[in-house]
């Protein structure tokens, strides 16, 4: 009695395994899907300053639990939100730090037309052409600081975009009582 | 009328005796008018004129920019002192593109042109016409009514709604502008639904305001598609949406416009700028404000032309008699903290409101107490308690699901609410991040696809690079080839 | 004028603040309270007190170690409410370290560890009158006859201190169970309901309140217009109580109908043990109850379903305490799920729809 259990038990547990051990090869999924869709959500303009070479290998880093879901300086909170979300873990976004949103100026003063920086420029946010004083286009700017290193002259300065009435927000009313901590 | 009753509700105290029974008074010409070019909602007017330049009354000083957007005219004759930046008359304090206008004192208007019979006028016409004017929503919305008004050319508009609620504590502007001017008003219906091909209009009208009822009533004795409409004293009645439920038992469904349901809603104010603007040509370039708080000396309504400083218009009333605590622009359930007291008059100023302390009843905040004071007076369905506690986690996705992108920051909750919690600004602050957000991830979409595209065209340049690289090696082989071939023919020969 | 911080509207308020809502709910208990000391006397005014100082006290203690503005939360009047409503389910000649425990136990595990006033899960009150019923069911079931204030049967001044202070009770006080103990006793015995009925001659005392009992179970009458009164301030809706009295209505209606010697009249059941103090008083505790009225309605119901059940069927006599504090814990289960309309959606949360024929309808409708 006791032996036919131990038995049978044995033999259920070899072919379970056995399966399992054939699904994982032959069922493999080729590429991690959860890696191409956060790298979806990155903002793609391989920067560099998550301290990966780019965005598809911060993207296999957060999927594999490797680096914080809060690496990329461009993407902010949003970013974070959705990667918190995809992934199904919790993030205090409230200490997220939101960089303030910048842009790459030109001092026209110095900017000697060397067209080296917008060589590095990953969305060809610089115009302009050699020997002409170059010009950023606000609103591709990433902010992302590839084209500071490369100037000459460092006539590039990263320059925080101006709130206007049309991008004021209300801030967070400030509670005049000490709070509960926050279930 | 069969009348229908919204959900929640509150009934502040009205204080409208002080302004109600007094005449609208002219505001004489100040010294300079301050224009900015951002009146309404949507895209900034384009500035027109240049320093130094003399302009007459009525004359466009800028004009409208995209789609949503309104002209600025000349709310008399001048010259242009300058253009730069001012204090908007917003709670951020922020400056605004603003047109300085040095008045001549001679009030001379540009050559206006009227329309003497309007119902024979193309329907389209009254939306050009109204859209020329620069008229924007005076109940505060300041939404361009040219838009709405041209609703009627794709849509049916069964009925047009106009608003004469007027439910905002304080605020006489519209009671008095209906007491004194309904004829015109009904005038200004008419022509509205001449250009929206719409078979009636109701004029909607809290029970409180007698004299007005009287008065519109007999305006349109004698028009049988203008009907006027009794509704009780509750607030937010005139909120658009709450409105249309009381008239017509119908919700706006969630996601579309009045429209989609056949109904477009305008200001009492809007239907008399409209039939200036239709009859005689004249654009918006003054409106009725009512004065008022228990700060203000000689509180009143006044004609006041659009750009005057609040300071001008509050010094006129006889200043304070008493130090004001905070002086709002509109209600003091809706209204907006004015930054400063240097701000123009724009075409959305319902009213100056210089509160004293007593009358805003300020208080400490207290924990939340869940007595649900907040979900029985909110005008919507919603939890605003869920809401403003997930707002104050940071959880914004969370009081999105609660229904924060459905709510009208009406106030209603933060006015009963028995702990102080400041719920509307916890809402706009919500609405704001969903805003910002949403800008942050448009950018990000945009911004990756230059970088794509620049990815791409690196990778062809690179390959075009190879090719030629291969082309040119191929012709100098073929070229050696063809020499050596040359030599050995030579050779042998 | 300088740039002052941004403020949202509304730049008014209604007269309401917390303190208001919680004096309005001790302005309505008073009559049934003095009129629950005048019955019990001395001995009762002690206990009353005595809670509520316990309470006070405990609340100041919690907020110093919290770091909390004490002058600020202590008199919000959400401790001394605790307090008040826990005397009023207490035996009025209970010991007096019976309503230090219990007030104790409300205010630091009942309120304070949630995180404080608007935080916890359970009514305090309801919680920490659970928790002494188990740990001392004989003091807490053992009852005396009323003894009015300033009678010549009742203790005086100092014998009342004797009574809650050294527990020294007289012997001639005619103490024991109250009416539903004392049937939930003799029904498992073999006894017929009308057997025990006579023996408790005074149950058509219920109404006048001359019956043993707490403070706050006795004086029906009272308590309902104070708990009407409470409906008319618009502090409470109608929907929990009229569920909650309802269901006990009707369920007791529905077993006495089927079998009167076995099951007590609704008549009974309403007006005794509390019930009309819950209903009214602490089932609709703002913090603990449901937001919408359906929700409401469906906690009511389930608070009075349970009260009868437990009183029927259940071990102890009395069971107000444990239904609410039961339903409590089931608040944030009905709040997820019952929501109300939002406007512009249907209750499914799906958007409004309307045919061609409703919109076009606008433009008919008739002139009044």
């Amino acid at each position: 009695m006791f032996s036919i259990a131990i038995i049978s038990l044995t033999i259920l547990g070899f072919l379970l395994g056995l399966l399992l051990g054939l699904a994982s090869r032959y069922l493999k999924v080729e590429t991690d899907p959860v890696v191409s869709q956060i790298e979806s959500m990155m903002p793609g303009s391989q920067c560099g300053q998550c301290g990966f070479p780019g965005c598809k290998p911060a993207a296999e880093a957060i999927a594999h639990g490797e680096a914080e879901v809060t690496i990329c300086p461009p993407g902010g909170r949003s970013l974070v939100a959705r990667i918190a979300d995809l992934l199904g873990i919790e993030v205090d976004l409230s200490k997220v730090k939101e960089k303030k949103p910048m842009y790459a100026k030109v001092s026209e003063a110095t900017c000697i037309g060397c067209t080296r920086c917008f060589k590095v420029c990953p969305t060809d946010a610089i115009i302009g052409g050699p020997k002409q004083i170059h010009g950023v286009f606000k609103d591709a700017c990433t902010a992302c600081e590839a084209c500071i290193d490369v100037c000459p002259t460092e006539c590039l300065q990263m320059v925080s975009i101006e709130t206007t009435l049309g991008t004021w927000r209300w801030p967070k009313p400030e509670p005049d009582y000490p709070l509960p901590l926050a279930s | 009328m069969k009348l229908y009753r919204f959900k929640g509700g509150v009934h502040p105290e009205a204080h409208k005796v002080a302004t109600g029974y007094k005449c609208i008074t002219p505001f004489p010409m100040p010294a300079r008018l301050y224009l900015p070019v951002q009146q309404h909602i949507g895209a900034p007017a384009n500035p027109e004129v240049s320093i130094d330049q003399h302009v007459l009354k009525g004359e466009r000083l800028a004009g409208s920019q995209g789609a949503i957007s309104a002209p600025i005219h000349a709310p008399t004759s001048g010259t242009i002192a300058d253009i730069t930046d001012c204090t908007a008359p917003h709670p951020s304090g922020l400056a605004v593109r603003t047109i300085i206008l040095e008045p001549d004192g001679k009030d001379q208007w540009v050559t206006l042109q009227g329309v003497k019979t309007p119902f024979l006028m193309d329907p389209d016409e009254v939306a050009a016409r109204v859209g020329a004017a620069g008229i924007v929503g005076l109940g505060g919305a300041t939404f361009p009514s040219a838009v709405k008004l041209n609703l009627g050319k794709n849509n049916k508009v069964y009925t047009l709604i106009i608003n004469g609620s007027e439910c905002e504590p304080y605020l006489t502007c519209d009671d008095l502008l209906m007491q004194s001017r309904a004829e015109k008003i009904v005038d200004g219906i008419r022509i509205m639904l001449h250009g929206l091909q719409a078979p009636r209009a109701l004029i909607a009208i809290e029970d409180n305001k007698h004299t007005a009822i009287k008065a519109m009533q007999k305006a349109c004795k004698n028009t049988a598609n203008v009907d006027v409409v009794v509704v009780p004293t509750l607030y937010p009645m005139g909120s658009e949406k709450q409105m249309i439920k009381t008239l017509t038992g119908m919700d706006v469904p969630a996601g579309k416009r009045s429209i989609d349901i056949g109904v477009l809603v305008h200001n009492v104010g809007t239907a008399f700028a409209v039939h200036r603007a239709i009859r005689f040509g004249e654009p918006l370039v003054s409106r009725i404000v009512t004065m008022g708080g228990g700060a203000i000396l000689n509180p009143q309504n006044l004609e006041v032309p659009i750009g005057t400083h609040v300071s001008d218009v509050i010094e006129f009333c006889g200043g304070f008699k008493e130090k004001p605590e905070r002086i709002l622009m509109g209600g003091p359930m809706m209204g907006q903290l004015l930054p400063s007291t240097d701000v123009p008059i724009v075409k959305g100023t319902s009213g100056i409101i210089a509160l004293t302390k007593n009358e805003i009843t300020q208080h400490h905040t207290m924990p939340c107490i869940r007595c649900g004071s907040c979900i029985t007076a909110c005008p919507c369905g919603l939890l605003p308690l869920e809401m403003a506690n997930r707002a104050r986690k940071g959880d914004i996705e969370g009081a999105v699901n609660f229904g924060l992108m459905d709510c009208i920051s009406c106030g209603s909750c933060s006015y009963v609410c028995p702990s102080y919690i400041p719920l509307v600004q916890y809402f706009n602050f919500a609405k704001g991040e969903v805003v910002a957000r949403q800008k942050e991830q448009q950018h990000q979409e945009q911004t990756k696809i230059l970088a794509e595209k620049r990815t791409e065209r690196i990778e062809r340049e690179k390959k075009e690079k190879a090719e030629a690289a291969v082309k040119r090696k191929a012709e100098r082989a073929a070229k050696q080839a063809a020499e050596e071939a040359k030599k050995e023919s030579e050779a042998v020969s | 004028m300088k740039n002052p911080s941004p403020i949202s509207g509304p730049h008014t308020h209604a007269a309401n603040d917390v303190q208001i809502v919680m004096l309005k709910v001790m302005f309505t208990l008073l009559p049934a309270t003095l009129y629950g000391i005048y019955i019990f006397g001395w001995p009762a005014l002690n206990i009353f007190a005595v809670s509520i100082i316990a309470a006070l006290v405990s609340e100041a203690f919690c907020l110093h170690l919290l770091g909390k503005p004490i002058k600020f939360f202590l008199f919000d009047g959400s401790a001394i409410l605790t307090g008040w409503l826990l005397a009023m389910t207490l035996p009025p000649w209970t010991p007096w370290w019976i309503a230090v425990i219990g007030s104790v136990f409300a205010i630091v595990v009942g309120k304070q560890v949630f995180g404080g006033i608007g935080q916890n899960i359970f009514n305090p009150a309801m919680l920490a009158r659970v928790v002494l019923l188990i740990s001392f069911p004989l003091e807490m079931t053992t009852w005396t006859s009323p003894y009015p204030l300033f009678s010549t049967s009742g203790p005086d001044f100092l014998e009342g201190l004797e009574i809650t202070f050294l527990s020294q009770v007289p012997v001639d006080a005619v103490s024991g169970a109250s009416i539903l103990g004392d049937i939930s006793t003799n029904l498992g015995m073999g006894h017929s309901l009308s057997e025990i009925l006579v023996r408790n001659a005074d149950s058509e005392n219920l109404v006048n309140g001359f019956i043993k009992g707490s403070m706050g179970e006795t004086s029906a009458i009272l308590l309902l217009a104070g708990g009407l009164l409470l409906i008319a301030m618009r502090i409470i809706s109608w929907h929990i109580p009229l569920a909650m009295m309802g269901s006990i209505a009707l369920l007791a209606g529905f077993f006495h109908l089927v079998n009167p010697e076995q099951y007590a009249s609704p008549w009974l059941h309403v007006f005794s043990g509390g019930a009309i103090l819950g209903a009214f008083f602490i089932a609709t505790d703002l913090v603990t109850s449901p937001n919408s009225k359906l929700g409401k309605i469906i906690f009511g119901a389930g608070c009075g379903s349970l009260v009868y059940i437990i009183r029927t069927w259940g071990g102890y006599p009395e069971g107000v305490a444990f239904a609410i504090v039961l339903m409590n814990a089931v608040t944030p289960l009905i709040d997820y799920y019952v929501r109300p309309r939002i406007y512009g959606y249907q209750r499914k949360g799906v958007a409004m729809e309307y045919d061609e024929k409703r919109i076009a309808s606008l433009a008919n409708t008739e002139k009044d």
